[in-house]
Order: structure tokens, then sequence, then C-alpha cells
């Protein structure tokens, strides 16, 4: 019998609030595949939890950032299934598209019911856009976290999606401050430091340090502008990136109280109580 | 000769001097030095960053030679010709007597073509000298650049063309993606796919394990280890490796000391 290996990214518990599976009916034939890839890497890195959401068919069936309401659901069922197997080290966010409103609305109670612990909100309208505010005072309603798709610093329409930027969520959080506002991997994509001049006064967005991007410079600019507390740990579609930026937070310094609430206590907090059952005796 | 003891690996992709687009934290080479122990590597090929916005170069090699002096035993030069400006066979010369360790060239900067004549004969010039010649596919991600930044990314087919052009050069491409290696690699006969090697410092790890699959299909042996610091985390190159399958844990990368002596 071997010994287990120690986790790259040390014991404390790690949550990564954005993860993405894909399912049967998204187009890959090898679709299982980078799904046994994220645990296998989520075990190896110390990942206590993956929070991950399904964008419809990704692209198959209907547009990856525009979802049709069956896609929508067959990704959300997929994801509650995928859930259910991997007991507590997945959970969900329920993605929707606000322009199906009625659907989104009956969507969220449908997928929260069996056991959703947030909202995933990505391109499908702009973020201040009025056809949100249902959508918000539902989640508030149910004590749910919204993340949200960012473009940091969008300067143009992109093809594909209908993205927004901080200043975009920004106005929607002030809407809704009753809804903690998970504002998307900063590092997807575009420029973080509007993101983060955007967003740095508003208290319910949270910055979530995901995407490839691992430029040097970002994680000391967004700990500058949010500070530890608003940080929220994870990896998007590049899991050694999401490792990379916990060594690199180290290495700058961040204190311990200020790590572990990177890593798992801010999660804990903003998304519902009973979410992280596990984690929840660890913080006792 | 005995076997050089330290196995370290050698960043093949890093920079000093500030970048013209956003701000770089600490671009100096002190600070470098101090990040290379920190990370365990034994050394750099390093770059002068602001060169490659220059039009003339010359001034950059000057710059960059001038601040390594003091940290020679660990940082190596790798200075700019732009085989497009008057006497850049003498600022080659210049360079290789001055022990740069590769030259770095810039066509998308520089508005080449992608079969460009000149660039064609820098790569045949590095080969007779021995020296590796050293692209860089992008300094950011697409996404992020400002409206000044308009050079573009490397194509492809401008590597395709120098491997296949300059028989004995050895080129090594720093900051490609999957779909980049695979665009050369494939595309090159095996001799000269033997004179290639790319950087980690911009493949994808898990879930999607670009790296693994390039490992498993053209071979860790034609890779080396890149940072592309001061403009990315260099923790990065080594999260991918401690990522891989643990049928890749022992993938070797290529010695960049064989890739330098050949």
């Amino acid at each position: 019998m071997t010994a287990a290996r120690a986790t790259l990214a040390g014991p404390e518990p790690l949550i990564d609030v954005h993860a993405h599976f894909l399912h049967a009916l998204t187009g890959r034939e090898d679709w299982e595949a980078p799904n046994a890839a994220r645990l296998r890497a989520g075990d190896r890195i110390g990942i206590t939890v993956h929070v991950a959401s399904t964008l419809g068919s990704w692209g198959f069936t209907s547009p990856t950032y525009f979802p049709s309401p069956r896609d929508v659901s067959v990704g959300n069922d997929a994801m509650l299934d995928l859930a259910e197997r991997e007991g507590g080290r997945v959970k969900i966010y329920v993605a929707v598209n606000p322009n199906d409103t009625k659907h989104a609305l009956a969507e969220i109670e449908r997928c929260v019911a069996r056991g959703a612990v947030g909202v995933k909100l990505a391109a499908s309208r702009r973020a201040d856009d009025p056809l949100l505010d249902p959508v918000c005072e539902l989640a508030a309603e149910q004590g749910l976290p919204i993340l949200h798709h960012i473009w940091q610093h969008r300067r143009r329409e992109w093809p594909a999606q209908e993205a927004s930027d901080g200043l975009e969520l920004g106005r929607l959080a002030a809407r809704h401050p009753r809804v903690a506002f998970i504002l998307a991997h900063i590092g997807g994509g575009g420029d973080y430091a509007h993101t983060f001049q955007a967003v740095k006064e508003l208290p319910n967005v949270h910055l979530d340090l995901s995407g490839s991007g691992v430029d040097r410079g970002m994680l000391d600019g967004a700990l500058e502008a949010v500070g530890p507390r608003r940080l929220l740990w994870g990896c998007d579609v590049t899991m050694e990136t999401g490792l990379a930026k916990l060594r690199a937070l180290d290495v700058i310094g961040l204190e311990r109280e200020g790590m572990r609430d990177v890593r798992w206590r801010n999660a804990a907090r903003i998304f519902p109580r009973g979410s992280f059952p596990m984690l929840e005796q660890v913080a006792a | 000769m005995t076997a050089r003891a330290d196995r370290r690996p050698v960043d093949v992709n890093a920079l000093i001097g500030p970048y013209p687009y956003r701000y770089v934290p600490h671009p100096d080479p002190e600070v470098l030095v101090r990040v290379l122990e920190r990370e365990g590597l034994r050394g750099a090929w390093v770059g002068h960053l602001p060169s490659a916005f220059w039009r003339d170069p010359i001034p950059g090699n000057q710059a960059l030679f001038t601040a390594l002096e003091p940290f020679r035993a660990t940082l190596h030069p790798a200075p700019v010709v732009r085989p497009d400006w008057p006497r850049w066979e003498e600022e080659l010369r210049a360079c290789v007597d001055r022990g740069a360790a590769a030259i770095r060239a810039y066509p998308p900067q520089w508005g080449m073509p992608t079969h460009d004549a000149n660039l064609h004969r820098l790569a045949n010039a590095c080969g007779e000298a021995g020296i590796p010649l050293l692209f860089t596919v992008r300094f950011e991600d697409l996404r992020q650049r400002g409206n000044l930044d308009v050079a573009g990314d490397l194509d492809p087919a401008t590597v395709r063309g120098v491997v296949r052009a300059a028989r004995d050069a050895r080129v090594v491409v720093t900051a490609a993606g999957r779909e980049f290696v695979e665009f050369v690699h494939w595309g090159l006969t095996p001799e000269e796919r033997a004179r290639v090697w790319w950087d980690i410092s911009w493949i994808w790890g898990p879930p999607d394990d670009h790296l693994a699959h390039l490992f498993r299909t053209v071979g860790s042996e034609r890779f080396v280890y890149g940072t592309h610091w001061p403009m990315r985390l260099t923790q990065n190159p080594r999260a991918n490796l401690d990522l891989l399958p643990d049928d890749l844990a022992n993938a070797k990368l290529a010695d960049v000391d064989e890739i330098a002596r050949r």
C-alpha cells in the first residue's frame, strides 16, 4: 500500500468557485475525459469542493452564451446528476438565460430544490439590463450568490456573446445589495485593472481569481482594490493557473488568515448555509 | 568532460525592462535572480522587453548586456537582431562574441511578411554561428491588448518557413499554445522537427490537458522550461508540470545546454 501523496496546495480546505463540466450532449466524443481530468487535478491540488456549472450544450445545439431553454435544462440536469454522483465534492450553480425569464425563474426553483447553491449568469443579456432584476430578486430571496461572466473592460461587442464588464455588473450589484455577486475570472480576458476600479467600492461584488491569465501584478492589484475578504479562488478552464495563483499569493505575502479567506472562508460566507457541510465542521 | 551536476531547469523565456502597454512590477535583473532561486531554476535566457517594440534594437542590446553584466553566472543575454536593419550581420557577430545565449527576433512587431527573405538569412546566419534563434508568439492575451498594440501574433507559417529555409538553424519558440505547436511540428519533416523546441509558458494544463497531449504526441524532449517573466507568474510552468497525469510524471524536458551546444 502506498502512502497518499500530499496535495499540492496544502491541507487547508479549498473551494473552486468557478468550475465547469461537460456532458454527453455537448457534441464532444471525449466529454468524459476533461471531466475526469478536472477531478484528477482537483484531487492533486487539494480542491475540497468544485462549484460548477454547465452552459447548456456548450454550443452544440444552441450557442454557449445564448442557450435555448431546453439546453439550459439539459445542462443543469447533467450537472445535478454529476453532483449527486460525486457527493459533496461537486456543487452546482443553476445556469439560466434571463431572456427566457419565466423559464429562468422556474429553473432556479427546480434546481435549488435538487441542491443547486448558486446562480450562473453568462452573457445572454447585458448585466445592467432590467431583465436581470427578477433573477436577482429570486436569488436574494433564496440567499444564492450569482456568478456572472465578465469581460474585463469590454470596449466593443465580442462575437458569440453579449458580454458585460465590471461597470455593468456594478450597476446591477448596486440595485441588488442583498445579493452576493461573483465577478467571474479576473484572469479570463480583458483588462482587470479597469475592473478593480469599477467595483472596489461595491461590497457585494467579489472577484473570482480564475482564468487562464496569470499576469504579474494582477493579484497584487486585486488585493489592493478589494482586500482578501472579497477574493474567491477558482480555476475555470485552466487548473494550472489556479494552482500558480495560490502559490503566487503566498509569495506576494498574503498572510495566513487572508489566505484562508480566499481559499474557502469567503465562499462559505456567501453561499447558502449548508452548502459545504464538511467545511462547516472545519469552521466550527 | 564531466557531466553537469546541476539538473535544475533554465528559463528560456525571461525578459527585463518595462512593457509599453501596461505596468509590470519590478522587471529588474536583480529581482529575476531572486525569483529564479526561489523557483528552483538554474538560470535564464534573458531578453530586453522594450527592444521588441523599438525600431532599432541595437541600443536595447547594449542596455541588456550592461544590465546583465553583474549577473552573468545566472542570466544569459538573449539580444535582438533585426535582419532588415543595415549592418545586422555585424550586430549578430557582436552579440555572439559577447556571449549571447540566443538571438531573439520579432517578425510581427517589425511588420515582416510570413516568408521574409531577411528573416531566413538571419536564421541561416544563426545556424552558421551555432546560436539558437528565439521567437515569441505573443506577449499578452489577445483579449486584453490596447489599441496601440496591433502587431498581432506570430504566424506558425513563419516558423515553418524559417526551419525549412535554414538547415542548420535551431529554433526556440516561446509563448505558443497547442494549436501553434501542432501546426508547425506536424508540418515539418522529422529532421526539421528535431531543430525546434517549445517553451511551456502558454500551454494549458488540465482539464483539457494540452501539455500532456503534446508530451504524448510531440514528445517532452521537444519542450523547454519558460516562464515569460516579468509578464506572467513564474509559478505557472511548475504548476503545469506538477499537474501532469501520473503516466507523464517522469517526463523530461530538453536540456537547454544541449540546444545551445550543438
